[in-house]
């Protein structure tokens, strides 16, 4: 049984295109020729992959601590056992070491990038703030660990309310990504002792270490509003 | 390390001279891919087992399975399943067929192999994590096996895992014990190999693009991977806290998801205070872009393999890569549609089926564009092309069941029936695998230099179409007529005249599972006796067609990266070599339409 099909009404019939059968658009049809060589139209510049390998880890890393403040707020709806908890003190110190190393960090990478760039007098790599970075970063981790004691000594353990419980996991899913910050950090300074530190690499491990810095004061605000 | 042009260069490793490094702990991509492509066929070899265990019971519950109390003396004594042990080998079935096939085949081995090349790199640019992503991956399936040979039993909780049944601990069952925790830990070990992966997925995408490969010119197989490393990026970082802290209330005492006053065989459980809806928020925030990135790179491969076999490009490559994209999107917004029955307001029903329904739009759009596309196309048949088309069958079949649960009115009358179970099978059981097949016979020639058996192919294919239809259509008029799902027997009045139908799916699923073997028989032999294949037997376009060798060199192109100067799916033109330009020829063809 043969059926008629009209043509459809011609509108915009400027936009319509004489096209072979067989080449459906591509939406573009602006018949290019692509000379030999001749890529302008493309860009050539790729950004170093660490930068924006970083970027991607730290959108992970977000959505992990995000999921954490969601069970904290909603497990502080659930029930009625809330017991508000005083935050130990060693935190506040914890916390503006950890700004310090932050500093510290910020000081030491412009003083590399400055040697890489030849614009100093330096005979050696400057690696002085990068130990004191990673000093720091040390002493966070211990005073978290001190933290933790006081709290112990309180009779506040893992399991023994909701808040100690998100106050401990918390805390150690930082201080956890902190010690891989550690490790990253000693990475960077193996390389620049050996001269094969690239200027990506030492920038990717530095937004990683603010990261946690802010990763922290936020973990902080929100311990002290919730817990 | 960049050179004149600005063009990032790859970590640089040189090839690898012995059996460990090219083998075992390898850092080439392609090793990886084929890696996962093992842990995946090992993986699915178990769940189909797992599901024939499964359907025999369903048909005949109260029969012995000869051999079974090998398997577990507890949980089949006298060889007859007992119903908790139906319930973890249905908990293990789902859990090793989502995490360990879906997940892993299509995405991580394909996408491993395949996307360094379609972009015209050398290898991922974080080859050390790569290599991470894979081992972690496979430490996580150890547990999970593990748990089988526990005393107690692997976990019984189905894959979801519900709070308090999965938090309480052994008191709650067969399993409840250390088979949580190892579901748990393997889960979580899994969440990590796939960050790692997506990582990688993504910097390969952005950073390693050979000179004149612009987004826009990637292969829609390259974009369904970057789409579904994206997805899987934020989804499993949300799971993984959930697994931890689940751990945590089994081995520290901790309440998150066990509420207080919970009385389990008249003990007063110890716990307090916990949310068990706070579980589901968190897992279905997770699980359903999971299923996304079950289907997504399904979908990216289904393209591929269709406009290579239709000679001419889809109707619109723009609009599929937005919808794609879109899926991605709206896939975080609809999770509570898993919810509608739990408990949680209805005004939040509301909020998550509107969205549940606009995803249908970009899901319809796609397919659309697919029949389109077809539509006066001369198709080559052949076994990729024709698992293309199932997919698509597969697809529509699943997928319009999607709009009855989408609804809370509906879904109230169907949820936790046979209707969902079919729904999804059908979406991630058969068209997900089908995708998988699909990608296997297209690029089963570049991988290894020689072509799988067509005819073997066909008989696979056809095998496979009907018994999956026979095995899960049924399931949606099950689902109708009440029969509730995650029951080892139907002994209640209005389910039993239902039994008869459930012994002709378990033939169905029989037969179509011995169809398998025809598939495992065909890569097997034809790894090693298979036909030689030229290196682009297909006449394909895309970058990983005119690589050097077949298969690839050790850094994918030999000595010069690519230069990219097509579209990817210039076919249908008058060129020296047929009516097709590769995307890394130079030849100037009149008729290509290329866009910047």
């Amino acid at each position: 049984m043969a059926t008629t099909v009209t043509e459809p009404p011609r509108i915009e019939e400027q936009r319509e295109r004489q096209r072979p059968i067989g080449t459906s658009g591509n939406g573009g049809g602006r018949n290019l020729v692509p000379a030999q060589g001749d890529l302008r139209r493309v860009k050539d510049y790729s950004p170093p992959p660490s930068s924006t390998g970083i970027w991607v880890v730290l959108a992970s890393i977000t959505m992990s601590f995000a999921a954490f403040t969601s069970a904290l707020i909603v497990r502080q709806g659930s029930a009625a056992d809330w017991h508000h908890l005083t935050l130990p003190g060693i935190l506040y110190l914890n916390t503006v070491v950890l700004i310090a190393s932050s500093i510290a960090l910020e000081v030491a990478r412009r003083q590399v990038g400055a040697f890489m760039k030849a614009h100093t007098d330096r005979a050696a790599a400057p690696s002085l703030w990068l130990y004191i970075t990673f000093l720091f970063g040390l002493f966070f981790v211990a005073g978290q660990y001190v933290a933790w004691l006081q709290l112990r000594s309180q009779g506040l353990y893992l399991a023994t309310n909701p808040n100690s419980s998100f106050f401990y996991v918390l805390t150690a899913m930082h201080a956890l990504h902190v010690s891989g910050g550690l490790g990253g950090l000693f990475r960077v300074i193996y390389k620049l002792k050996n001269s094969t530190l690239r200027k990506s690499t030492l920038d990717a491990t530095s937004h990683y270490w603010h990261f946690m810095d802010a990763l922290w004061l936020y973990l902080l605000v929100l311990l002290w509003m919730k817990l | 390390m960049h050179d004149m042009s600005g063009h990032a260069q790859a970590i640089h490793h040189a090839p690898p001279t012995s059996f460990i490094r090219k083998h075992v702990f390898s850092l080439d991509h392609k090793v990886i891919g084929k890696q996962y492509y093992g842990l995946a066929l090992v993986a699915v070899l178990i769940g189909m087992v797992l599901s024939w265990l499964m359907r025999i019971h369903l048909g005949w519950s109260t029969s012995p399975i000869p051999g079974l109390h090998w398997l577990s003396s507890t949980g089949a004594p006298g060889d007859v399943m007992t119903p908790e042990y139906y319930l973890q080998l249905m908990t293990m079935h789902a859990t090793i067929m989502v995490f360990f096939v879906l997940t892993t085949a299509p995405f991580a081995a394909f996408g491993n192999y395949f996307l360094p090349i379609q972009v015209g790199a050398e290898d991922m640019p974080f080859p050390h994590f790569n290599m991470m992503s894979f081992w972690v991956t496979l430490s996580g399936f150890i547990p999970l096996i593990a748990s089988f040979f526990v005393s107690d039993g692997p976990t019984l909780g189905g894959w979801t895992q519900y709070a308090p049944l999965s938090a309480v601990g052994a008191v709650g069952g067969p399993g409840e014990g250390a088979g949580v925790v190892l579901w748990a830990t393997s889960i979580g070990l899994f969440c990590v190999g796939q960050l790692l992966g997506a990582l990688n997925f993504i910097t390969t995408t952005l950073d390693m693009r050979t000179r004149g490969m612009s987004m826009w010119r990637l292969p829609l197989s390259a974009w369904s991977w970057f789409i579904t490393s994206c997805m899987g990026l934020t989804a499993f970082a949300v799971l993984m806290p959930a697994c931890i802290l689940l751990i945590l209330d089994h081995v520290a005492g901790t309440s998150f998801f066990v509420p207080g006053n919970l009385v389990i065989n008249d003990q007063l459980q110890p716990h307090s205070g916990g949310s068990t809806l706070l579980w589901q928020h968190l897992f279905w925030f997770f699980g359903h872009p999971e299923v996304y990135i079950a289907i997504v790179p399904g979908m990216g491969i289904v393209s591929h393999i269709l406009i290579t076999n239709m000679r001419k490009p889809m109707l619109s490559h723009r609009v599929l890569v937005y919808s794609m994209g879109a899926l991605a999107v709206l896939s975080y917004m609809v999770y509570g549609h898993h919810m509608f029955v739990s408990g949680m307001n209805p005004i939040s029903s509301l909020a998550f089926s509107f969205p549940t329904l606009v995803i249908t739009i970009p899901s319809t759009i796609v397919v659309l564009i697919w029949l389109g596309s077809l539509y006066g196309a001369k198709l080559r048949i052949n076994s990729a092309s024709l698992f293309a088309l199932g997919f698509i069958s597969m697809f529509i079949s699943g997928g319009v069941s999607g709009f009855f649960l989408a609804q809370p009115s509906t879904d109230i009358m169907l949820h936790a029936t046979y209707f969902v179970v079919g729904h999804f099978h059908l979406v991630m059981g058969v068209a997900a695998m089908f995708g998988i097949f699909g990608g296997t016979y297209f690029w089963f020639p570049k991988m290894y230099g020689r072509l799988m058996n067509e005819t073997l192919g066909k008989v696979h294919f056809w095998c496979s179409f009907v018994g999956a239809y026979a095995i899960f259509m049924p399931f949606h008029y099950l689902g109708l007529a009440g029969n509730v799902r995650r029951y080892q027997a139907f002994v209640v009045d209005y389910m039993q005249p239902l039994i008869p139908l459930h012994r002709f799916i378990t033939v169905a699923a029989l037969f179509t599972g011995a169809a398998q073997l025809i598939f495992l028989y065909n890569l097997i032999h034809s790894r090693f006796r298979g036909a030689p294949a030229t290196d682009n037997p297909w006449e394909a376009t895309s970058l990983e067609w005119s690589t050097p060798t077949t298969p690839p060199p050790h850094n994918n192109f030999g000595d010069q990266l690519p230069v990219v100067y097509h579209d990817p799916y210039q076919y249908g033109v008058e060129s020296s070599v047929g009516d097709y330009v590769m995307q890394a020829s130079s030849e100037q063809v009149i008729t290509a339409h290329d866009e910047a």
